[in-house]
């Protein structure tokens, strides 16, 4: 139980750090704090007491296997994550040469 | 059979225009009104085949719910035909729209990644699968966003982008705690297997996915996003996100996931309701004091969401129905509005209300479409929107829910208020305005027609006789909740 | 003192020795991801790390001198339409999208699972590809138009 209340600890962490740092940086590494902390939590899930890993072996059967299904989800959602941290690392560096900062208080052409 | 193909196609188009255009666009235009045209065949032949019926197409040869399933049924029929048909007027609007920015290529690409990202959200019969595409169809919502390469579209496109990955990682927690509660994935064996569980762990899972599909579909606590990036984004894309993307992200997945898993738990009707509210009521008044006119159509978007949202949120047969018929006229009558939004920033470089004038002489086209569609958004008969707020103000009134049909009404008549200032200060204002930087061209007009006749035609859809086929299967899928569960598995 | 590109002369030597062994051990992950933990992402990605390497360790220029970034990018592409083109055979012959459509071959033999070690090494060289594409286009970004303007 005290894992998962630490995996949601840390996912508290993240979401703490994207709504209230000011600095893009800190936003996107917030952001990917928030989702490791959910991928560690799917893991967990499929974790069970004295599991091994979950493939096949040459000799002898790999019996009490964990469940590799969310190992491949996590898989899937971390190529997503790489995408999209990409992205957001792209466009911070466009807004700091339009803005020449990184403070997100002072990026705000937008209003309303 | 049909249904892969309306992902491999836009998938395929997408990397096909990578692969062979220079710096020209002709052949990305070519090839994505081709791979667009082919997909509203597809759609609309899957549509009116399908009816009552349910097929399932499972991917790889093996059986669910070890593999991952399509679900075609009248649901995910209706909205694929929403969204294609929206996808091709609105690549109609961009062919010389999109050719005032660099390099335009590239957005062909990413308008082909976005609409694989969608048709895979609404076919898909797998949850995680559901994820997947989705961040697809976002990851190219983020860089269209930012097309326009100013410094407000950067900030918006980054807003954005902060908002959708927080949500996507609520999707994705709520997503894990259903497969470690249920030991599958695909959506309707999840079904199946809450029925038997603790109701304790829907509502957690519910509660999560609450906040995550929320703020895709920016209902009002959720909305801050959308007002930036939807008025940031190019016309044309403008257009796709607010007339389908937070439809088929936000709206789609909220009944898929609320109505066919967890069967509509009344306690989320009621919140459903009040949620929706508060958007009609709210955006409404936020839309009248906004000055720049795609701001206004942007939180007129999120008041129009909350009139769908309050439709589901009744939940008997009638509201679903209203509900079901106000996405397919919001999705026209925005799209057009925001084209006209568009073609008056091209031609006149603005979009402040206050700087434009009376544009009959300038933009005959324009105006007399902005027109319908402000009639039509403000629910004036004979215009569709008028038919699908009646039917949910009167289904309100009938479940004995007065209260929010006096709300219902109240956000009608705002939204009359906005539309009415559009049309007096930017369409048919004192100051003539004769002169135009860039003429509107041929492919935009007719975006424009084509929408502003289907403003009308579509009203013929509540006729008893063509409801029959086109509306009350859709309905049907809703009102039935967990009927997905026999139509799916006991073929 | 003459300004060179890239890092020093004893990175530059530890680069041009380890970075094919990087490579090797790409490769080796994705040829044997159907019978180890590993595969086509997880390869593809060591990969572009071997490339990144030189990059780094050489400066962008010399990795501009030797290889065409329009042609990485066709590969790119091309790679995901032959990856949907393997799902359409799939579909054709097996019954079902990216149905396997070839022999199983024998348990543990290099040359078996049907068509995975095929989408194995289109996924890798996707991945690839596309990871230093990404590196690459970020690192240049200050070199384009965008920072100029106002």
């Amino acid at each position: 139980m005290i894992v998962y209340i630490l995996c949601f600890t840390l996912f508290l962490v993240g979401i703490y750090g994207a709504l209230t740092k000011r600095d893009l940086i800190k936003i996107i590494l917030s952001l990917g704090i928030m989702g490791y902390a959910v991928n560690l939590m799917i893991i967990l899930f499929a974790y069970k007491e004295g599991g091994s890993f979950a493939i096949l072996v040459k000799d002898g059967i790999n019996s009490n296997m964990v469940d590799p299904l969310p190992q491949a989800l996590i898989l899937t959602s971390i190529v997503i994550e790489l995408g999209i941290t990409a992205m957001l690392v792209a466009l911070s560096i466009r807004l700091f040469q339009k803005y020449k900062t990184f403070d997100i208080t002072k990026i705000r052409r937008l209003s309303g | 059979m049909i249904l892969p193909f309306l992902i491999i196609i836009p998938l395929l188009a997408a990397f096909l225009i990578t692969l062979i255009s220079g710096e020209k666009d002709n052949w990305a235009i070519v090839l994505s009104v081709l791979a667009e045209m082919s997909l509203l065949t597809l759609a609309l032949f899957s549509f009116f085949t399908t009816g009552y019926d349910t097929f399932v197409y499972e991917m790889s040869g093996w059986k669910i719910p070890l593999t991952i399933c399509l679900v075609q049924d009248a649901l995910s029929g209706f909205m694929l035909v929403i969204v294609n048909l929206i996808a091709l007027t609105s690549l109609m609007f961009s062919i010389s729209y999109i050719r005032q920015y660099s390099s335009p290529w590239k957005y062909y690409a990413l308008f082909m990644l976005l609409i694989t990202g969608m048709n895979g959200v609404i076919a898909t019969g797998d949850i995680f699968n559901l994820f997947v595409f989705m961040e697809i169809a976002l990851f190219a919502a983020y860089a269209l966003v930012a097309f326009g390469a100013k410094a407000e579209e950067y900030e918006a496109a980054f807003k954005y982008a902060v908002m959708g990955s927080i949500s996507s990682t609520l999707i994705l927690l709520g997503i894990g705690i259903l497969y470690a509660s249920t030991s599958t994935l695909t959506m309707a064996h999840i079904a199946a297997e809450l029925q038997t569980k603790d109701p304790q762990v829907t509502y957690w899972v519910a509660a999560v996915f609450l906040v995550g599909f929320g703020l895709k579909s920016a209902v009002m606590p959720f909305h801050a996003w959308l007002p930036d990036a939807h008025s940031s984004a190019p016309a044309p894309i403008s257009s796709m996100l607010s007339g389908v993307l937070i439809k088929a992200l936000g709206i789609y997945a909220i009944i898929r996931i609320f109505f066919n898993i967890f069967g509509a738990p009344p306690v989320f009707l009621m919140i459903f309701m009040v949620l929706g509210s508060i958007s009609i009521i709210v955006a409404s008044y936020l839309a009248l004091g906004q000055w720049d006119l795609k701001r206004l159509l942007a939180y007129s978007s999120i008041s129009q969401i909350g009139f769908i949202l309050l439709g589901l949120g009744i939940g008997t047969k009638l509201a679903i129905l209203g509900a079901v018929f106000h996405i397919l006229n919001h999705a026209i009558f925005k799209s057009l509005l925001f084209y006209n939004a568009g073609s008056v920033e091209m031609a006149l470089g603005t979009r402040d209300l206050r700087k434009m004038g009376n544009l009959r002489g300038a933009l005959p086209v324009t105006t007399s479409t902005s027109m319908i569609a402000s009639l039509s958004v403000a629910g004036l008969p004979p215009f569709n929107g008028f038919f699908s707020k009646l039917i949910i103000i009167i289904a309100a009134v009938q479940s004995q829910h007065i209260i929010y049909a006096i709300i219902a009404v109240i956000g009608s008549l705002l939204t009359l208020a906005y539309f009415m200032k559009v049309q007096r200060y930017g369409f048919h204002g004192e100051t003539v305005i004769n002169e135009i930087k860039k003429p509107v061209s041929l492919g935009m007009k007719s975006a424009m027609i084509i929408l502003a006749v289907l403003c009308v035609v579509v009203s013929i859809l509540i006729i008893p006789g063509i409801r029959e086929i086109t509306l009350d299967p859709v309905v049907s899928v809703i009102i039935s909740k967990t009927g997905y569960i026999q139509a799916v598995i006991g073929r | 003192m003459k300004q060179t590109e890239g890092m020093t002369l004893i990175v530059k030597t530890v680069t041009r020795i380890s970075v094919w062994l990087i490579l090797l051990y790409g490769i080796y992950i994705i040829l044997h991801g159907h019978l180890s933990p590993g595969g086509g992402f997880a390869g593809g990605v060591i990969i572009a790390l071997a490339f990144l390497n030189v990059m780094l360790a050489y400066g962008r220029n010399f990795i501009k001198r030797w290889v065409n970034i329009g042609f990485l990018h066709d590969l790119e592409s091309s790679s995901a339409a032959l990856f949907l083109a393997v799902g359409i055979l799939g579909m054709a012959i097996g019954g079902g999208f990216l149905a396997n459509f070839i022999s199983h071959g024998k348990l543990f033999n290099l040359l078996s699972a049907g068509t995975i070690p095929v989408l194995n090494i289109i996924i890798s060289v996707k991945v690839s590809m596309g990871l230093f594409v990404v590196v690459w286009t970020l690192s240049v970004f200050h070199l384009d138009k965008g920072g100029k303007e106002e």
